[in-house]
């Protein structure tokens, strides 16, 4: 009985072994997710067949048969359905790229003003922030589309909230510049500023470093890039003629006109993403602890500069993760336009679907999109992340 | 005798500004420098512009009872619709001599979630409480059994539905999320690979399409002569979504449990399952309860997107009860109605959730 201790232990049997135990979990795992799948794929073939629809991206040549309300490209009904898939990609793709610039300009101006020392207006930004993050999206969708669609009136009895807007149940209206070859012009002297300033700046950060003089670079650049197309818009005689909306028979013509749908969208997306991003603005300034600011202080630093060089560099750690999700929740967000008719890309393939019966490839097509444009985003976001996250020895 | 003030060497200062009392809070906080003065102007400009028409609209010139829209055709809300199709709006299509049934439903409901946020109740008992709700539920709203009259899920709406669909897809979801983020952290490649898929990929598309998909793709998935009801089908869809989502939220638990305790679970010779359910889930899903609040609420608000696919949730059924001739122009003040509710939701539970976060950091303390 004592000498049992000694003798050395049997061996474990072999199926005490990890490294096995894991390869044959693995194996029998991806069997039963392939079986399910040669399961749905099987299915699926015979169903096909048997309702007579057929398969393949063919669908995509022949002539769509719809018209599209707006569009960023020509389309006609006579186009074929990659075209008018097309139309629906850009139209995603625009609501969203706007969307994303204005709701980040909104979210980061609601975030500063809920940190504000007035108490009106802390409070006014909590309400804003309070209401649209707990109405779902949708409803407020509804909401805007119903106020600009039905409760706005005719064109003739068109809202002005401002001269030449015109608010109406057709749309908005606004006027816009009548293209100028001076606007031209101005655009490319507007480059030129930015690419002087940025000279500017790099020597102003060298010779700074020589010799402790600083030199003001943010209001010589300002000056640069407003100052120059400003001259040039001058030297060409100011040429500011607006082609503005003016009502003719039941609608507007002239200036630009946005759908109540498009507005609907956008202004629907920008308020309840703006509500989101300004609670992360809000986290992230806060998540700079008052000491830094109190060191920027004791160093003597502006309040100007103290935001620019101490706290903005580490609430953007804080803020920009966050914010990547933001931007993917809105783009795909954006999709919720088929409920209020807008002709975004799920609408448009809605819209197929029901035409050709080609549900599978439909679907595919989505959420190959989606999927793309997620990836660039969070693609592009990790680049910007990895620029201002803390560089650690 | 002189005046005294006149033989001081330097002039009296002024008294010191108010800081207390109504005065000194005004100047605290509303007139502090000049710029917070101009904000301040503003801001009461922009209350008295709005605020107002705002009343007036809403309660002064508002009507409440009236037959139609037209007789209602004032500056004011038409609230005699909400009035009038109340019972549509809460119930949707549910038979009207049975509307007690899915009224007893909310409230269980609402005791329910009532119940969840008493920590002391937090156990096993409440998880039993919850069984027992939802078994409830389901015999309340299908009936058949107890002499309560079958209704089939084509007729159910408004808002029992929207929280069915919401919390039954929270309490499926859940188990999944757990085991894709125990596979997203296992250390066999394949299974860690096909659960990173899973959760990219329903991540990386909208929820819409996974409604789509479960509304015209499934159909196709089954083996032909099978068929599954609409409202199994975004059930289905709500769950598989929330889950690669939630699975997120687990994986973030499961990762801020410190080494230690693993290699003390292995050191004691407890075996995978066993050291995860003894261990590491108890301490890491303790950790997630807030942000578990906070996609509850997305859920929720979710949940209304299931109207695209056909469904009367109770934004759906609103939506439905605007098609009624008689009430044209009244859309205004039914989503008003509905954000109101929704709002008493989420905002209850968001509130919930911050606290709850304020509690769980007080141990880690500042």
């Amino acid at each position: 009985m004592a000498t049992d201790i000694f003798r050395r232990p049997a061996r474990p049997s072999i199926w005490r072994n990890p490294a096995l135990r894991g390869i044959v979990f693995q194996v029998l795992f991806v069997a039963a997710v392939v079986a399910l799948g040669a399961f749905l794929v099987h299915n699926t073939i015979v169903n096909l067949r048997r309702q007579n629809i057929a398969s393949g991206f063919g669908f995509l040549d022949r002539e769509a048969a719809f018209g599209i309300g707006e569009s960023l490209i020509a389309y006609s009904p006579a186009d074929t359905y990659a075209r008018a898939f097309l139309v629906g990609l850009l139209n995603t793709l625009y609501v969203a790229a706007l969307g994303i610039v204005l709701a980040t300009i909104l979210g980061a101006l609601m975030g500063i003003l809920r940190l504000s020392g007035n108490w009106l207006i802390r409070k006014l930004s909590q309400i804003y922030v309070e209401t649209f993050r707990n109405v779902p999206l949708l409803l407020q969708l509804f909401f805007w589309w119903a106020l600009l669609r039905q409760s706005a009136p005719a064109p003739r009895q068109a809202w002005q909230p401002l001269p030449d807007v015109f608010v109406s149940n057709r749309g908005i209206a606004f006027a816009v510049p009548i293209p100028d070859p001076a606007y031209g012009w101005m655009g490319l002297a507007f480059l030129l500023g930015i690419v002087i300033s940025i000279g500017i700046f790099r020597w102003a950060r060298q010779s700074q470093a020589r010799t402790g003089q600083q030199f003001p670079t943010g209001w010589v650049g300002l000056g640069l890039i407003l100052g120059l197309p400003l001259v040039v818009f001058l030297a060409n005689g100011a040429p500011l003629a607006l082609d503005r909306p003016e009502l003719k028979g039941f609608n507007f013509v002239g200036g630009h006109a946005v759908s109540p749908e498009f507005a609907a969208l956008l202004l629907g997306l920008v308020i309840y993403t703006g509500a989101f991003t300004a609670e992360i603005v809000r986290a992230g300034i806060l998540a700079v602890s008052w000491g830094q600011t109190e060191a920027a202080m004791a160093l003597g630093l502006k309040a100007g500069r103290r935001m620019r060089l101490i706290v903005l560099p580490q609430a953007l750690r804080v803020i920009v993760p966050p914010m990547t999700s933001q931007y993917l929740s809105l783009t795909k967000n954006s999709s919720l336009a088929v409920a209020i008719g807008y002709p975004d890309l799920v609408s448009i393939a809605n819209t197929t679907i029901n035409q050709t019966g080609q549900a599978v490839e439909g679907i595919a097509m989505i959420m190959a999109v989606y999927l793309t444009i997620s990836l660039i985003i969070s693609a592009l976001m990790n680049i910007y992340n990895r620029a201002v996250a803390l560089v650690e020895r | 005798m002189t005046d005294v003030t006149q033989e001081l060497p330097v002039a009296l200062e002024p008294p010191p500004p108010a800081t207390a009392g109504p005065v000194g809070w005004l100047r605290a906080n509303l007139f502090s420098s000049a710029l917070n003065g101009v904000l301040t102007v503003l801001a009461v400009a922009f209350l008295a512009v709005t605020i107002p028409p705002l009343i007036r609209w809403g309660f002064i010139d508002a009507v409440w009872t009236a037959p139609n829209s037209r007789a209602c055709r004032g500056a004011g809300a038409c609230w005699a619709f909400i009035h009038e199709k109340l019972r549509f709006i809460f119930f949707g299509t549910f038979p009207y001599e049975e509307q007690w049934r899915p009224l007893l439903v909310i409230v269980i409901f609402i005791a329910m979630i009532m119940a969840s946020c008493d920590r002391r109740l937090w156990g096993r008992r409440l998880a039993l409480v919850w069984c027992g709700g939802l078994a409830s539920v389901g015999i309340l709203m299908w009936g058949g059994v107890l002499g309560l009259s079958y209704v089939g899920g084509e007729s159910w709406g408004g808002l029992p539905l929207t929280l069915i669909l919401s919390t039954v897809g929270m309490a499926f979801a859940f188990p999944l999320a757990i085991l894709l983020a125990l596979g997203r952290r296992s250390r066999l490649p394949a299974v860690r690979m096909i659960c990173v898929a899973y959760i990219e990929l329903i991540r990386g598309v909208p929820l819409i399409t996974v409604l789509f998909m479960a509304s015209v793709m499934l159909p196709l998935f089954l083996p032909t002569g099978v068929t599954i009801d609409k409202l199994l089908r975004a059930q289905a869809a709500l769950i598989l979504f929330a889950a690669a989502y939630l699975a997120e939220i687990v994986r973030g638990g499961l990762q801020a449990i410190p080494k230690g305790q693993i290699e003390a679970a292995d050191a004691l010779g407890l075996g995978y399952w066993q050291r995860t359910r003894l261990i590491v889930l108890p301490q890491a899903l303790a950790m997630v309860i807030p942000p578990l609040v906070n996609t509850f609420i997305g859920t929720f608000k979710d949940t209304t997107l299931v109207l695209i696919i056909g469904l009367f949730d109770f934004l759906g059924a609103i939506i439905a009860s605007l098609n009624d001739a008689n009430w044209r122009g009244t859309s205004v003040e039914a989503y008003v109605f509905a954000a109101a509710i929704f709002f008493c939701f989420c905002f209850f539970m968001s509130r919930y959730s911050q606290m709850l976060e304020r509690e769980f950091n007080k141990g880690r303390g500042r």
